[in-house]
């Protein structure tokens, strides 16, 4: 059972065991428009909390996709660079970008839960 | 499928209107196919007689198929190359609120002066004897560049804005290693409303980027710079007006709390047409600031530049400006190309840069004089602000009513509640005969429309151009989908389809046949 935590810059990490799986939420997506283009990080590199993990381009603009918490990263999701328009299609599904090693899971306490996140983005408009 | 801004992302149907007339012209607007789809390859244009019996030298390497160029006629050729150029929308058929960072005006007699034959039909590697009168311009303009930035020194060399910048920022990445400290000095600040080339030119020259948020008013506050500061911190490069069209008030104590860190300030002065005659960047604390002369001197510029990034340097870093550069030669003047016994870092062209544009710069600061340069900034930020207060009772702006400098800002707020995005907005724009404005610029604020008027229009110009977003605005708000959601529709081509552009674009011409299947 995983559960999910969200930054305050629309990133989501599903948590399962020590392994997160790092994407952007479905509102990140929908303001960001047509996904046409995305980075990956390097198998193995290591990631520090809120440091530079991804970019992602659509046709409004390029973004960079932040690290939720440090880890390394284990995996990424390579399909994507083909198809980056999964990302706009199943953002929290087959849109994940990378799964990467957490390195302390006491630091996803920091991080907003479903519930908190609703409220946060009621705030934003 | 449909895309996000829901249009089908299929050929058939985001490709425009149905044919209306038997040859697909409509009037007099011919419809102009690639140059490689009109001819056949098996002919030619050129009556060339067939050569003599030869044996190559290729040794087996000479081409086996066709080299499959188009054969036209001269007069076919000259055809297919006009109606493209009747398809253009300049600076010379209509208005560009894109401003300066595109196109603006270029008087006609910059290119009368620039085609004077002791200029336009001057070669880099003539003796320098023979090209005093070149030297002596260059060195008029350096005058003039130094004077309107009271700075200590300039380099002409760099070939576009970002070059500039670039050179710019290896003279203070060669200041800080002669004091010692290119191993600690690694840090170069950036606000998060900066033009994208500056963490772009910090990161090319190895320098790791952080940025600095800007205040809720759309300006960089000296606290959240200082916050940053330290041993670490080689400059921060800041753009004065900033990209959101407003002047960065602070910039005099944010640049001294720069410099008492140890750092440089990069300003970039892609917006210096607003201030010209007005504020020096000298006097602000600068210590390095490139300069678009096509921005603030009318050189020509998207596709007619080419583009030149003079970089104006403080007195700390004018010792390390780049090669080459002028020099007093007995009586007359010598560029000096070679590092012996001076600091620059190295040299950022091949020879002494665009020539052509120096010409065209010094034509215009010229013949508007001292007074006319200041008139001309003061006259982009009045029609700016003319925009803003003709607009400003329906479009929202960001940063609440305020006087702007030489652009003015809205977001797509007033927007809300309808279902017209900033995007068909732009796009309805065309259909009225103006390009539009910049859209989704500054990223910092959502569904950004960046109005940029110059101080080219004139009031009737102006007024026709705000009656036209007034009119487009009150269709939106009273929910006149259609207008939008088809914008543009009498374009040439209807409303292109840009995230299958950007995911499948095809650069390259391929034979019909093969980018049929290749689209597939």
């Amino acid at each position: 059972m995983s559960t999910i935590r969200y930054t305050k810059d629309h990133e989501y990490i599903a948590v399962d065991g020590d392994i997160g799986t790092v994407g952007i939420s479905d509102h990140a997506q929908h303001a960001l428009g047509d996904v046409v283009f995305v980075e990956l990080p390097a198998i193995g590199k290591k990631l520090a909390a809120g440091g530079e993990a991804a970019v992602v381009e659509s046709v409004k603009a390029a973004s960079e996709v932040y690290a939720p918490v440090a880890g390394e990263v284990v995996e990424v999701n390579a399909a994507l660079e083909d198809t980056p328009a999964t990302v706009n299609e199943d953002p929290l599904g087959a849109g994940w970008f990378m799964k990467i090693r957490i390195a302390d899971k006491g630091a996803l306490d920091g991080l907003m839960d479903e519930a908190a996140y609703k409220e946060f983005l009621k705030t934003l408009d | 499928m449909l895309n996000n801004q829901g249009r089908s992302t299929q050929p058939a149907e985001a490709h425009g209107a149905a044919r209306e007339t038997f040859t697909g012209n409509r009037a007099l607007d011919i419809e102009e196919s690639l140059i490689f789809d009109q001819n056949r390859f098996d002919t030619t244009g050129v009556d060339v007689d067939e050569p003599a019996p030869f044996s190559d030298r290729l040794g087996g390497m000479s081409r086996a198929s066709e080299l499959e160029l188009p054969g036209l006629s001269e007069p076919e050729m000259v055809r297919h190359y006009v109606r493209l150029s009747r398809k253009n929308y300049s600076i010379d058929t209509g208005m560009f609120p894109l401003g300066s960072c595109t196109m603006k005006h270029n008087p006609r007699l910059n290119e009368k002066m620039a085609r004077l034959p002791g200029f336009g039909d001057v070669h880099p590697l003539q003796p320098q004897s023979t090209v005093q009168g070149a030297l002596m311009l260059m060195q008029e303009l350096s005058r003039w560049l130094i004077e309107l930035t009271n700075m200590s020194a300039v380099a002409l060399s760099p070939k576009a804005g970002a070059h500039g910048e670039l050179a710019g920022m290896m003279a203070i990445k060669a200041a800080i290693a002669s004091r010692g400290e290119d191993q600690t000095r690694k840090t170069v600040l950036v606000p998060d409303s900066a033009h994208g080339t500056n963490p772009a030119t910090a990161a090319l020259i190895g320098f790791d980027v952080q940025s600095v948020p800007a205040g809720e008013d759309g300006l960089v506050h000296p606290a959240a710079v200082k916050e940053k500061l330290g041993p670490h911190v080689a400059a921060i490069m800041l753009t004065n007006p900033n990209t959101c069209g407003l002047f960065e008030r602070e910039i005099v104590e944010i640049a001294a709390a720069v410099h008492e860190a140890g750092g440089y300030f990069y300003c970039d002065g892609a917006n210096f047409n607003a201030i010209v005659g007005i504020a020096r960047p000298g006097d602000l604390g600068v210590d390095a600031m490139h300069i678009n002369l096509h921005k603030t001197f009318s050189t020509p510029h998207g596709g007619g530049g080419p583009g030149s990034g003079p970089v104006v340097l403080s007195e700390r870093l004018a010792a390390f400006a780049p090669l080459p550069f002028l020099a007093k030669d007995g009586e007359g003047l010598k560029l000096v190309e070679e590092r012996d016994g001076n600091q620059a870092f190295g040299r950022m062209t091949a020879f002494q840069g665009q020539m052509g544009m120096y010409v065209r710069a010094l034509s215009y600061i010229l013949s508007h004089g001292s007074d006319g340069l200041r008139q001309a900034s003061q006259d982009a930020v009045l029609n700016a602000n003319y925009v803003r207060a003709c607009l400003s009772d329906i479009f929202s702006q960001p940063f609440g009513d305020r006087a702007c400098m030489h652009e003015v800002l809205f977001d797509e707020t007033w927007l809300k509640g309808t279902h017209v995005s900033t995007l068909d907005f732009a796009k309805a724009l065309i259909d009225e005969g103006f390009h539009p404005m910049t859209v989704y610029f500054p990223l910092v604020v959502k569904g950004a429309m960046l109005i940029e008027p110059t101080e080219s229009e004139s009031r009737a110009s102006l007024d026709l151009f705000v009656m036209a977003m007034r009119d487009l605005a009150f269709r939106a708000l009273r929910g006149d989908e259609e207008r939008f959601a088809k914008a543009p529709r009498f374009s040439p081509r209807a409303r292109l389809d840009e995230t299958r552009a950007a995911r499948n674009p095809v650069l390259k011409w391929k034979k019909r046949e093969a980018w049929a299947e290749a689209a597939e």
